[in-house]
């Protein structure tokens, strides 16, 4: 059937219950929220309507750069651990049989939609000093006792690593399914090995979903909220545990909100970033 | 052959950083004694067991199935018809929706949470069970809407249109002829939606974390306490649940099509 503008009031009807659901579950909270940003605080309750930019100029802070600037830099480096293990192995994966190809899918959704909580608890458990990994170096001969390996920043790092490389994975996988191979074939032809052939032809082809699938990963990492908490120290902790921690322990709303549409405006941009990318890979 | 040695040692370190801490957790939930030590001393199911029998955990338990099972059909009730519409018409301006059924799920989720915590405060119905049902079904939405779009356009116009032409009214064509063929796809995304909410953790603590508690939240506030096997335990629950479900909608369906073109809608 071919699709056709709807010429009825009745055609609008499946949009109704969508159209009424996201508006008033997501636009208007959200809003709510953007709105509450330039509130008030209300130490006995959640907040007083009033207008002020208060919330927003305790982004000048130290406190608040010295938070800002490390969510930043371990976002970073969690992408870049991210894409330079997954790259190649997703490459490798495409390569495989569909049955491997599906149980090593199954098994990183699995991974993927692990709680947080969860995640959290099965790394503090093998850093921990009893049921830890160290446990097995002593038992090599590596070490000579057991020690916790956390709270520290390698835990933290590790963690979301762990958290974010099964995402990693799944957004490059479409590109790399799609990867033309032809090209591949050629260079393997003309006697480069399958390592170099990789390099240079495989990763320059690709350069723009690399870059993409960095901003995406980024972006995942800013959103991580517990392991900072259960695995780092509070100088560990990140932009998210501090709206989390604002909004709920210091019952500061207003501020929470204001952080929290700061870190809308840093998501959307990079989103959009990589939409632009996407589009000139599309367009050459 | 050298080059498939390293790609089996490569795909073997992978497996292993992300099979390790599973393993562990396993190891530990099986430990007789309440100690948490790796290898475990004894063998011992009865935390498992815990779950079930002691009344806190089990009252986690059913708050976060009931949660899963009502916010996963919230979110299909917005989705399809969302992607019924978007497929059958043209109507650029509709896409609007679409986007706001997917930014949920890109932006961070403390966003979400903030956003719905406020929502509930203001309008006076914070602490309620539902409302994180509701909020968990915005959040999720995405999923179904991921999969029924991908549903939807997998279905061949021809067939439609002769159901058309045979006199079948958008109803009876719903019904006899488009439900039926992305009935796997409703099935998926409803999977992917329960799952993701039965381990949401930010959205659930701030709609509902000081009135319900559910698994997620109850393992994070037991954390602070210590640890006890029976959390090691739920973890394994939620793993095999998670692999089952997934295993279920790759034997069913196409699970590398269903991926393959998730990534690209999103």
């Amino acid at each position: 059937m071919r699709r056709e503008p709807p010429t009825s009031v009745a055609d609008y009807g499946p949009l109704v219950f969508p159209g009424v659901m996201l508006v008033v579950f997501f636009v208007v909270p959200f809003s709510t929220m953007i709105a509450v940003s330039f509130f008030q605080r209300d130490p006995a309750g959640f907040y007083t309507t009033d207008f002020t930019l208060d919330n927003y100029g305790r982004f000048l802070s130290l406190f608040f750069g010295r938070v800002l600037g490390f969510s930043l830099v371990l976002s970073v480096l969690v992408a870049i651990c991210c894409v330079a293990i997954a790259f190649p192995f997703t490459y490798l994966l495409t390569r495989q049989s569909r049955m491997v190809q599906t149980v090593w899918l199954v098994a990183l959704l699995s991974v993927l939609s692990l709680s947080e909580v969860i995640i959290g608890f099965a790394w503090s458990t093998l850093f921990s000093r009893t049921a830890g990994i160290t446990n097995l170096f002593v038992w090599l001969g590596l070490m000579d006792e057991p020690v916790a390996l956390l709270p520290s920043f390698g835990a933290v790092l590790t963690g979301m690593v762990y958290q974010a490389l099964p995402y990693t994975v799944l957004v490059l996988y479409p590109a790399l399914v799609r990867l033309d191979t032809t090209l591949l074939e050629v260079a393997r032809t003309l006697g480069s090995s399958p390592i170099r052939a990789f390099f240079n032809v495989v990763v320059p082809a690709l350069r723009n979903t690399l870059v993409a699938t960095i901003i995406m990963v980024f972006v995942f990492a800013l959103g991580s909220y517990l392991l900072p908490q259960i695995l780092g120290r509070p100088q560990h902790w990140t932009l998210s545990v501090l709206i989390t921690d604002q909004a709920i322990y210091q019952s500061n709303m207003p501020f929470a909100a204001a952080m929290a549409a700061f870190l809308v405006l840093i998501s959307l941009a990079l989103v959009g970033l990589t939409l632009l990318v996407g589009r000139r890979e599309n367009a050459s | 052959m050298r080059g498939t040695f390293l790609r089996r040692l490569y795909f073997f370190a992978v497996g292993l950083f992300l099979a390790l801490p599973l393993v562990v957790v396993a190891g530990v939930s099986f430990n007789e004694k309440q100690d948490l030590t790796f290898p475990p001393i004894g063998f011992s199911l009865s935390w498992y067991g815990q779950i079930f029998a002691d009344a806190e955990w089990r009252r986690a338990l059913i708050a976060s199935v009931l949660l899963a099972v009502s916010a996963a059909a919230i979110a299909v009730a917005v989705a399809l018809p969302l992607a019924w519409f978007l497929w059958r018409r043209i109507a650029p301006w509709a896409n609007v929706f679409q986007l706001l059924g997917v930014a949920p799920f890109i932006l961070p989720p403390v966003i979400t949470a903030l956003g719905m915590l406020t929502f509930w405060a203001t309008s006076g119905f914070y602490g309620q069970p539902w409302t994180a049902a509701i909020s968990h079904g915005i959040f999720f939405v995405t999923l179904p809407l991921v999969t029924l779009s991908l549903g939807f356009a997998s279905i061949d116009r021809s067939l439609v249109e002769a159901a058309a032409t045979m006199g079948a009214d958008d109803r009876t064509l719903l019904k006899t002829v488009v439900l039926p063929l992305i009935l796997p796809y409703l099935v998926s995304g409803y999977a992917f939606a329960f799952v993701l909410s039965l381990n949401e953790y930010i959205v659930a603590y701030m709609t509902v974390g000081f009135t319900t508690e559910t698994l997620p939240i109850k393992i994070f506030n037991a954390l602070r306490y210590g640890y006890t096997p029976t959390m090691a335990a739920v973890s394994i629950f939620f793993v095999a649940l998670a692999a089952l479900v997934f295993g279920l909608i790759a034997r069913f369906g196409d699970i590398r099509k269903l991926l393959g073109a998730m990534a690209s809608e999103g």
